[in-house]
């Protein structure tokens, strides 16, 4: 029971951190129709600028509000160097450009950092394991829960309860009136698109303490961060969450859970290696199972 | 699709030569063909291969064995497919017939055969797989670095040395994890807990933690490359599990570029390799120092094998004097393996694959820099080959 539990936990932790990097993506794609590869290079620039402010000696939360900022800043110049030419192309051409994006990416930080991994360490405080009756759960692991849930808070206070928000949703559904009623469309762009930047760096920079910082790094979260809007609905940062945190606990509890309920069946080998191939794909059996059943994801922008 | 959207920057690098104006009495310069991996997350390895070798042909300002080497450089983005094609440039296009420079054995599968069935040689810096080290080995392929299961045999062996009674081993689900599991096997013999697949795109490991712990094991082996490794070592330490099981990581896993990129959190880890920085033969000081001094990094076994690569070849270039259409005393040459390795004692088995010690290690803080630094503790095997080079018969 208390195994199912931190399990859970995990999953919900995963679901959060995807979140994080899920919502700029759902909302660049909402609010502008591009479809952003290079998304997760933004989360790549977090990671490392993060990792290279805390080797120089900042304090840690230092360190994580410097990689989210310049990733933000990394991201409106993408936007206003490239993202903002492909608003009227064919999702084709988005793909090509900002797959372009991610090659340019890559090289750049392997030509300024290298190719060998970063170094970066949980802050000393967070360095143990909180009992949670049963079992210790690691204490960074809860923080970035906390991150991951107030962020999500601060979103929807500002999507809907600011001017900022309102012109957001307006902007995702009814893009040529809010233009006709004298929006400064280009600005909002550049704004949601630095936001969106800003949110997946904090990502890159939360994780930097328990995952390889290297590059390439972006590639490999961005294609369950695709499946999480997808399966949340396009355009929707609630529904960007519900598909996060879905995809999170049923990949964690799928890694967890498979290979032993395989065991009795199976032999152990095969229960073992089975048991982790089926577990690879059981977001994407969530995902069509979602989308036979909701085709356009479980919150399309809009439906609220 | 996107596991593979990683830079296929194929940037042919052509090194030239640093040899003047090439006198009469000179052999005609001898091309060798790298192809090696330099971009995606595993380019790090190919790049320490590419410099250890280099290191060696600088040392002959720009020879190896006294002949004049051009080394062409691509990179085959851990494409198998993209491996194959350079491969058949290198061979129609550029006449070249002495090849080396694969990290990965996906690619090396791909490309190997075709090299030595056109009767050029390959020299592998560091893929050993064991579909070629048996009834396929070849008398034009020769590996330096270690046939596939030996890493995992000797930390198999190290594990069982150090009286751990019940491990839990992890791997990627794919062939080459799959096969380091079966080797550490061959040698561990005490109770095994939970074999854990994973996926090779993995970056959370918190489920699989989970399970590790409830296994109530007192040790563990994992086979990790790269930043997979460092992922789960981070995740690992800061679960708290460091403290009631030991690890126990073949040098994949345990290297200086994962050292520095975990930071403390690898202390007191356990390992097993077939080269150490602190080796003590003089070829090694030798290499370590210059490295260090010229790529302002810490070597890394990649680095070593590159090195005693071109070293091996080396010594074959010498005995035909550059002429590789003297294949068969240029072969025999290699097989002679007459040059000062940076592990010590070499020599090839019957396959062509290394006969050689293997060391224990262990990462220990330096009393005076307070640095981590890997150690060796002692010898874990000795001339050891491996199980698949009965198999192979060369005539």
């Amino acid at each position: 029971m208390t195994l199912l539990f931190e399990q859970l936990l995990n999953g919900l932790q995963f679901g959060t951190m995807i979140f994080l990097i899920a919502a700029g993506l759902t909302l660049v794609f909402g609010i502008m129709g591009v479809i952003n590869l290079a998304h997760g290079s933004l989360y790549m620039i977090g990671a490392f600028v993060a990792a290279t402010a805390a080797g120089r000696g900042a304090p840690f939360v230092a360190a994580v509000a410097a990689g989210a900022v310049a990733a933000g800043l990394a991201g409106i110049v993408m936007e206003v160097v490239v993202i903002r030419r492909l608003y009227r192309r064919e999702h084709l051409d988005q793909v090509l450009a900002t797959f372009a994006l991610i090659l340019i990416a890559n090289d750049g930080v392997s030509m300024i950092w290298g190719k060998v991994p970063l170094p970066v360490d949980v802050p000393a405080a967070l360095h143990g394991a909180v009992p949670l009756g049963g079992f210790a759960y690691p204490a960074y692991r809860l923080v970035l829960i906390a991150a991951g849930l107030l962020v999500a808070l601060g979103l929807y206070l500002l999507i809907s309860r600011t001017r900022l928000g309102m012109l957001i949703r307006a902007g995702a559904t009814h893009r040529e009136t809010v233009a006709a009623l004298g929006v400064d469309i280009a600005r909002l762009n550049t704004v949601v698109f630095g936001v969106g930047a800003l949110l997946a760096g904090l990502a890159g920079a939360l994780l930097a303490p328990i995952i390889a910082v290297q590059v390439g790094m972006g590639e490999q979260i961005l294609i369950l961060t695709f499946v999480a809007i997808v399966v949340g609905g396009l355009g929707s940062i609630r529904g960007a969450f519900v598909g996060a945190l879905l995809v999170g606990l049923v990949d964690t509890l799928g890694r967890a859970y498979l290979p032993v309920v395989l065991k009795p069946v199976a032999r152990p080998e095969l229960a073992d290696s089975l048991g982790g191939g089926l577990s690879a794909i059981a977001i994407y059996l969530l995902m069509a199972i979602v989308l036979v059943w909701k085709p356009r994801g479980l919150f399309p922008a809009g439906s609220r | 699709m996107f596991a593979y959207v990683r830079a296929p920057l194929a940037a042919l690098l052509i090194l030239s030569l640093g040899t003047a104006v090439a006198g009469a009495a000179d052999p005609p310069t001898v091309k060798i063909g790298m192809i090696t991996t330099l971009s995606t997350p595993g380019g790090y390895l190919g790049e320490d291969m590419r410099d250890g070798f280099q290191l060696a042909v600088d040392e002959e300002h720009g020879r190896l064995g006294g002949v004049p080497v051009q080394i062409v450089i691509e990179d085959d983005g851990l494409k198998p497919a993209s491996g194959k094609q350079i491969a058949d440039k290198f061979l129609l296009q550029e006449k070249i017939q002495l090849f080396t420079g694969i990290i990965y054995s996906n690619v090396a599968l791909q490309v190997v055969p075709s090299v030595v069935e056109a009767g050029a040689f390959y020299v592998s810096p560091n893929s050993g797989p064991s579909q070629l080290a048996g009834r396929g080995c070849n008398k034009n392929f020769f590996v330096v670095s270690w046939q596939n299961d030996t890493p995992h045999e000797a930390t198999g062996q190290y594990a069982q040395y150090l009286g751990i009674k019940k491990m839990v081993l992890v791997a990627p689900n794919y062939t080459t994890g799959k096969d380091a599991i079966a080797g550490f096997k061959r040698t561990y013999h005490g109770q095994i807990a939970e074999e854990i697949y994973t996926g090779l795109d993995q970056t959370d490991y918190s489920a699989e933690l989970a399970r590790i712990r409830a296994a109530n094991a007192d040790g563990i082996f994992y086979f990790l490359p790269g930043g997979l490794g460092i992922n789960f070592l981070k995740q690992f330490t800061q679960a708290g599990l460091k403290k009631s099981m030991k690890v126990v990581l073949p040098e994949f896993s345990l290297e200086n570029h994962v050292i520095g990129a975990v930071g403390n959190d690898a202390e007191d880890l356990y390992g097993t390799a077939h080269w150490l920085e602190d080796l003590p033969y003089p070829a090694n000081t030798k290499f370590v120092a210059a490295y260090r001094a010229k790529y302002h990094r810490e070597p890394t076994p990649y680095a070593s094998q590159g090195y005693d690569t071109a070293k091996l070849i080396a010594s074959g270039l010498r005995a035909v004097n550059g002429d590789l259409s003297k294949a068969d005393a240029f072969r025999a040459a290699l097989r002679r393996a007459d040059f000062k390795s940076t592990r010590g004692a070499f020599k090839f088995g019957p396959n062509q694959y290394p006969v050689q010690d293997w060391y224990s290690m262990k990462v220990v803080r330096d009393p005076k820099t307070k640095q981590l630094k890997l150690r060796g503790v002692g010898k874990i095997m000795r001339d050891q080959g491996d199980v698949y080079a009965s198999q192979c018969k060369l005539s």
